[in-house]
C-alpha cells in the first residue's frame, strides 16, 4: 500500500516560546527545530504497516529549505522518498491545499498526520485534505490497523473511544498509542542522504486567516504556600478565596 | 445574517461544553445584531432540544435521521454547511471537542471559510473578524483574523460562561440529502466510562507525577478525584511508563486543559506539562521539593511528600463536605 505522511517543522517541546517585531513574529533565534512528535507516530506507524517491502511511505512537507534537516530525519527513521512544496505554511488550509493538489496528481491508499502540530494546534490539515479529496477522515486516532482496503481506527472520545471501520483511502491525525516513535539507525542516517526528495511549486491559492499578533500567557501572582501540618487551610482558601470548590 | 451554532449531544443529552458554545455564540449574535440558530443532530428529545432556546438560540434545527445516530464526520460536516447555506449564517460556531476539531476544518472547505480553531474569547469589536486562539501548545495566544466572507470558529472547552438568555428556541425539522459516500465509516464500538468526569470538559483536575512512585498508589488519587467530581490527569513520564493510559497525559504533547483548579500532586512541572495547563484558573501544586518549578506558576502550593498530605488533603474535604 501507498501511504502519505504530511509532516510539520516545529519548535523543539522544550522551547521557551518569545516574539519579536512588536510581537508579530516568533523569535526563532537559538530555537532547534525538530519533526512535529505526533508526525512522528504517524510516521512510525506507516514504516511499520509497510514493513517487508509491503508498499512505501512517502512524506511530504509545505516548508522553506530550512525544514530540509527535518524530511531528512523523516527518511532516516525510514520514509522511502520526500516531497517538499517550496512555501511558507501560510496557514492550514494553505499547506492542506498544497498536498491535495499532490495527492489528486499522485493517488495514496492512506494519508496521514499527526493530530496536531504542536506550534500552531490547529488539527485541521487532515480534515481539510480529506475534504478537498472527498475522503473519510478521523482526526484524533489511538489505534490503526489496516485489513484489506478497510481500516479499522479508534477514535479518542471526550471519556472514552469509538471504534471505526472505513473503506480506504482515508486521512487521519495520529496521537500517542498508534506506535512508538522510531529512532534512526546508522544505515538510516546513511541512506538518507541519497534518498529522493523532490522539491515542487505551490499552486496559487486564496488563504482566509491572517496571524496579527502573539501574547503570552498572563503571569500569575505570587504562590501562597500552605503549611503541610495544616492541610485544612487549603480546603477554606480553595472555597472561600478562590472559589473553586 | 444570523449565527449558526452546532450543538453536539453525547447519547441524546447536551453537555456543558455544548451550552458553553450556545451562550457564546449568543454573544456573538448580540455584538452583530443577529439572530441565533443552534443545529442538533442526532436523537435528542423535544425538551432537551428546547434547553438551547434557553442559552440563547432562537430558533433550533433539529436534524433526527437514524443514519446520522452516531457520529460520522464527513455526514455532519455536510449537513451543518448546508444549514449554514441555507440559512445564509456567516459565522459558524462549534466546540472544540474531540468532534468539532473533524468538523469545523471540513466546514470550513465547504463553505470557503477561514476556520480559527481552539478560541478562547469573544470576537474583538471593530469592523475585522479577530479572535484570540491558544497557541504553541498553551504557551502563547495568536490573534487571528479572517478575512473570508464567512468565518468557522471553534471555542475551547470550559474558556465561556454558560448563561441564561431565554431567546425561545423554536424547533424545526432539518435535513440535508447525504451522498451514500459520505457514510461509509460505520462505528462498531463504543466505550465510554460513564462513571468518570470526561477530562476536557472538566471543571477540577487532579494530575498526578512520578512523585507517587508506580501506578498502585493511585488510590488516592482516585479517592481525591472522587470526593471532588474531578477527572484524572497525568504527567508524560506516567503515561509513558505505562502507569496510567494516553488519554489522561496532560501537557504539551498530549491534552491541553482549562478547568476552574487544576491540582497537581508530585509533578516537577516540566515547561512542556505547564504548556498544557497554563489556561487553568486556579492551579494547586503539592510537591516535596520547594524547588520544583511548578511552584513559579502555581497560585496554592503545599511543600510537602504526597503520601503524607494527599490524605489528610482527603480527610479535611470530607470534613468540608460534611460541614457545608
Amino acid at each position: 500500500m501507498k501511504i502519505l505522511v504530511c509532516i510539520s517543522n516545529v519548535p523543539d517541546t522544550t522551547t521557551k516560546i518569545t516574539f519579536t517585531d512588536n510581537n508579530t513574529q516568533f523569535n526563532t533565534a537559538g530555537v532547534q527545530f525538530i519533526l512535529n512528535p505526533y508526525d512522528e507516530i504517524a510516521l512510525a506507524r506507516a514504516i511499520e504497516l509497510t514493513d517487508g517491502g509491503n508498499g512505501s511511505v512517502t512524506v511530504i512537507n509545505v516548508g522553506e529549505i530550512s525544514t530540509e534537516p527535518t524530511i531528512r530525519k523523516a527518511l532516516a527513521i525510514g520514509a522511502t522518498d520526500a516531497v517538499r512544496v517550496n512555501a511558507k505554511p501560510h496557514d492550514a488550509w494553505f499547506v492542506a491545499y498544497q498536498i491535495a493538489q499532490f495527492v489528486k496528481a499522485n493517488p495514496f491508499d492512506l494519508v496521514l498526520t499527526g493530530r496536531e502540530s504542536i506550534d500552531y494546534n490547529g488539527s485541521k490539515v487532515a480534515a481539510m485534505l480529506a475534504e478537498l479529496l472527498d475522503i473519510p477522515s478521523v482526526s484524533i486516532i489511538k489505534k490503526l490497523d489496516v485489513n484489506g482496503s478497510q481500516v479499522t481506527v479508534e477514535r479518542e472520545i471526550e471519556g472514552g473511544k469509538e471504534v471505526l471501520e472505513i473503506p480506504l483511502p482515508i486521512a487521519a491525525g495520529c496521537a500517542e498509542g498508534v506506535a512508538e516513535p522510531k529512532i534512526p539507525n546508522m544505515r538510516g542516517i546513511m541512506s538518507a542522504r541519497t534518498k529522493p526528495l523532490v522539491v515542487i511549486e505551490p499552486a496559487d491559492v486564496k488563504t482566509f486567516s491572517e496571524v496579527l499578533s502573539y501574547e503570552t500567557p498572563a503571569a500569575r501572582g505570587q504562590v501562597k504556600l500552605v503549611p503541610a501540618d495544616d492541610v485544612a487551610k487549603l480546603v477554606t482558601l480553595l472555597h472561600e478565596e478562590a472559589r473553586v470548590i | 445574517m444570523p449565527v449558526l451554532v452546532y450543538t453536539e449531544n453525547v447519547e441524546g443529552k447536551f453537555k456543558k461544553s455544548t451550552f458553553e458554545v450556545v451562550s457564546y455564540a449568543r454573544a456573538i449574535a448580540d455584538q452583530n445584531k443577529t439572530s441565533l440558530i443552534a443545529i442538533s443532530i442526532g436523537n435528542v428529545s423535544k425538551d432537551d432540544l428546547s434547553l438551547l432556546g434557553k442559552y440563547g438560540a432562537e430558533k433550533v434545527l433539529n436534524v433526527s435521521n437514524d443514519k446520522l445516530k452516531n457520529f460520522v464526520n464527513q455526514a455532519y460536516a455536510l449537513v451543518i454547511a448546508e444549514a449554514a447555506k441555507k440559512e445564509g449564517a456567516e459565522i459558524v460556531v462549534l466546540s472544540n471537542s474531540f468532534s468539532g476539531r473533524g468538523l469545523a476544518p471540513r466546514i470550513g472547505v465547504k463553505l470557503e471559510a477561514g476556520v480559527a480553531d481552539g478560541v478562547v474569547s469573544l470576537p474583538e469589536a471593530g469592523a475585522k473578524f479577530i479572535v484570540k486562539k491558544t497557541a504553541f501548545s498553551g504557551k502563547a495566544f495568536a490573534k487571528v483574523e479572517l478575512t473570508s466572507a464567512t468565518k468557522v470558529i471553534s471555542l475551547i472547552p470550559n474558556s465561556y460562561k454558560v448563561v441564561e438568555t431565554n431567546a425561545g428556541g423554536q424547533v424545526e425539522d432539518f435535513n440535508a440529502d447525504i451522498k451514500q459516500s459520505d457514510l461509509t465509516s460505520v462505528i462498531k464500538e463504543i466505550v465510554r466510562s460513564t462513571d468518570k468526569v470526561s477530562l476536557p470538559d472538566a471543571d477540577i483536575v487532579v494530575s498526578g507525577g512520578r512523585g507517587l512512585k508506580g501506578p498502585e498508589n493511585w488510590g488516592m488519587v482516585e479517592e481525591l478525584a472522587d470526593l471532588l467530581g474531578a477527572a484524572l490527569a497525568c504527567s508524560k513520564p506516567v503515561s509513558d511508563a505505562g502507569w496510567r493510559p494516553h488519554s489522561e497525559h496532560v501537557g504539551q504533547t498530549g491534552i491541553a486543559v482549562s478547568p476552574n483548579l487544576y491540582i497537581a500532586i508530585g509533578i516537577s512541572g516540566a515547561i512542556q506539562h505547564l504548556a498544557g495547563v497554563s489556561s487553568s484558573k486556579v492551579i494547586v501544586v503539592i510537591n516535596k521539593d520547594p524547588e520544583a518549578p511548578f511552584f513559579k506558576v502555581a497560585d496554592y502550593g503545599i511543600v510537602g511528600d504526597a503520601f503524607e498530605v494527599v490524605p489528610k488533603l482527603i480527610a479535611a474535604l470530607k470534613e468540608y463536605k460534611a460541614s457545608a
